[in-house]
């Protein structure tokens, strides 16, 4: 039933078609150093359609910006608080839809 | 390029910003635009319906080379609960006229498509730039532009923010505030590839007749969102998406409502064997009329998503976007024409003239309709109200349909009170008007 494929649904696999130039070692996207995460960092951590955000062992929220696709959500959600900090990646970078 | 002058910097290649920048250039203004993407199109993201008009009132022969899918002969309207649609089909040989009014399109070739449209009416278009500010003068007059590429400053008379939704320059200046998660949605999509023979077989298409399904229930979990299917000549655009804020609430992620709306009954058959070839996500501002920001000032205006113009509720946006960008180039070429500079004064008649036309119009008409989709019975008990009556009414089974009309009835008024009910149609009448 489809509450099962639901659960078992991996981003990383539907990531894995796009196509993308990263600008390795130039993170576009930072989270704010932070010991307990906010109820809107850890949303992220399900809101981002790119998987982006995690929650490490240690509690805090993490962001890797690889497969990001850029569409401003986690913007929307945590920059007015300080929360994150958010770039475009340098022109060129970053996700390069063929379709779109 | 930083001791040259421009007559009009264009900050984006999205719909509004070729729309604006074509026409100031084939009227012979010497006009910069600058795209982030390594090519038109490589950061978009769009359903897409193609509406003509606005593009017919742009590039009046664009039928004759543009990228275009299909031309839609059927639009499908759904209502869905888990397992379940109730729905409207409008199919009509009408549309399969000589200029039709609305194809499918694919975002990537439609936009280099329109850029080389621009470039050949004269525009010098700079890609993989990213605009990084304003450059403003003494008086606080937009003077042009920096860049990632040497931080230097371009000049010109005006600077147009065609940068989209998540545009970052606008916000930077304080021109307008970043959307508030009440007021855009987010959705995302896939690309499903099929033999064009398997599409035509499944929809019931010939040629390049095309189908589009918008539809929306239980499908969002109760979020305010709606889901959608277009068919394209060789494959499926298929997404969903819900407003911002109502992810946030909620433990859903994005792919996995996409996800569970492929896995849907009705869906499903639709999408068999196809290959994905990519996935992709967009935000849609949707706060309508009450959404939109001061659009001109001392040497700038703003079109497109950025300024908010998306009618959410007839799901246009691309031809709002091409349409503002029109009518900023024709009040820059009517004050160009008359040697009148580019101040907020003589700028206001940019928001006259949209005032005046269908895109204000229609936003204005629907000012209260997002806060009347708040509710959350929009998506989840009347989806499954409906699918229970059309569900009674059909099934044959020995019971009388008098019977059957009460059984109904009472459902809608045990589910929802009469004073739920009352308040539920009220809210939406209201907004409608
Ligand atoms: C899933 C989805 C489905 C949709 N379906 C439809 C539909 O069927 N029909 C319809 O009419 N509309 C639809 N829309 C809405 C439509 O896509 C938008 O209204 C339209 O694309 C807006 O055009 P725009 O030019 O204002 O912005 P965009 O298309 O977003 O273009 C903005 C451009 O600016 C560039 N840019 C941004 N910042 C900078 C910078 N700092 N420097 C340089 N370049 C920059 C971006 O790379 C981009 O190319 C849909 C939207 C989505 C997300
Ligand atoms: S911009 Fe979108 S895809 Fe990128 S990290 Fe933020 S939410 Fe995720």
């Amino acid at each position: 039933m489809s509450t099962e494929t639901e659960t078992n649904v991996r981003v990383e696999d539907k990531l894995f078609q796009n196509r993308y130039l990263v600008d390795a070692g130039r993170p576009h996207i930072t989270v704010t150093p932070h010991t307990v995460p906010s109820p809107r960092l850890l949303a992220l951590t399900h809101v981002c359609p790119a998987g982006c955000y995690t929650q490490a062992d240690s509690g805090q929220v993490e962001i890797s910006t690889d497969g990001c696709v850029e569409c401003g959500t986690c913007r929307v959600v945590a920059e007015p608080y300080g929360e994150i900090t958010w770039n475009y990646p340098r022109g060129g970078f970053g996700v390069l839809f063929k379709f779109g | 390029m930083a001791d040259e002058k421009f007559d009009a910097i264009v900050v984006g290649a999205g719909p509004s910003g070729n729309a604006c920048a074509y026409t100031l250039a084939t009227r012979g203004l010497k006009v910069l635009q600058l795209e982030r993407g390594e090519y038109p199109g490589s950061k978009n993201v769009q359903g897409a319906i193609l509406y003509a008009d606005a593009l017919e009132k742009i590039i009046p022969d664009f039928r004759e080379d543009a990228p275009l899918e299909r031309h839609i002969i059927e639009q499908r309207l759904w209502m869905m609960d888990d397992k379940s649609y109730c729905g409207a089909h409008y199919r009509s040989e009408d549309f399969n006229e000589d200029k039709p009014n609305r194809y499918t399109i694919i975002r990537a070739p439609f936009d280099k498509w329109f850029s080389r449209r621009v470039s050949e009416a004269g525009a010098l278009i700079l890609c993989e730039t990213t605009v990084t500010e304003l450059v403003r003068d003494a008086h606080d007059k937009v003077i042009g532009v920096r860049t990632d590429r040497d931080g230097a400053a371009i000049y010109a008379d005006i600077v147009v923010l065609a940068e989209g939704v998540s545009g970052l320059v606008g916000a930077r200046a304080g021109l307008r505030s970043i959307p508030k998660p009440d007021t855009v949605a987010l959705a995302v999509k896939e690309m499903h590839f099929l033999p064009r023979e398997t599409i035509e077989a499944r929809f019931n298409l010939q040629g390049d007749e095309g189908v589009v399904i918008e539809s929306a229930g239980t499908i969002t979990k109760g979020m305010a969102g709606t889901g959608f299917l277009y068919t394209n000549k060789e494959c499926i655009s298929i997404g969903i998406g819900c407003l911002i804020s109502d992810f946030t609430n909620s433990d859903q992620t994005p792919y996995g409502l996409l996800e569970a709306f492929k896995q849907h009954p009705s869906v499903k058959p639709l999408l068999a064997g196809s290959e994905v070839k990519e996935y992709a996500a967009h935000m849609i501002p949707e706060g309508g009329y009450k959404a939109i920001p001061q659009l001109f000032g001392n040497g700038w205006l703003i079109v497109g998503d950025a300024g908010q113009f998306v009618n959410a509720i007839h799901r246009e946006g691309s031809n709002l976007a091409m349409t503002t960008g029109r009518i900023a180039a024709e009040t820059i070429l009517d004050l160009k024409t008359r040697n009148a500079p580019m101040t907020a004064n003589n700028l206001a008649a940019y928001k006259t003239r949209l005032d005046e036309s269908f895109v204000m119009k229609d936003l204005k008409k629907y000012k209260n309709l997002p806060n009347a989709f708040h509710n959350k019975h929009l998506f989840t008990t009347y989806p499954q109200l409906i699918s229970k009556a059309a569900q009674t009414w059909f099934r044959v089974d020995g019971v009388d349909k008098k019977a059957k009309e009460n059984e109904i009835l009472k459902s809608f008024f045990r589910t929802r009170r009469v004073k739920g009910l009352l308040g539920d149609v009220l809210g939406m009448a209201r907004g409608w008007r």
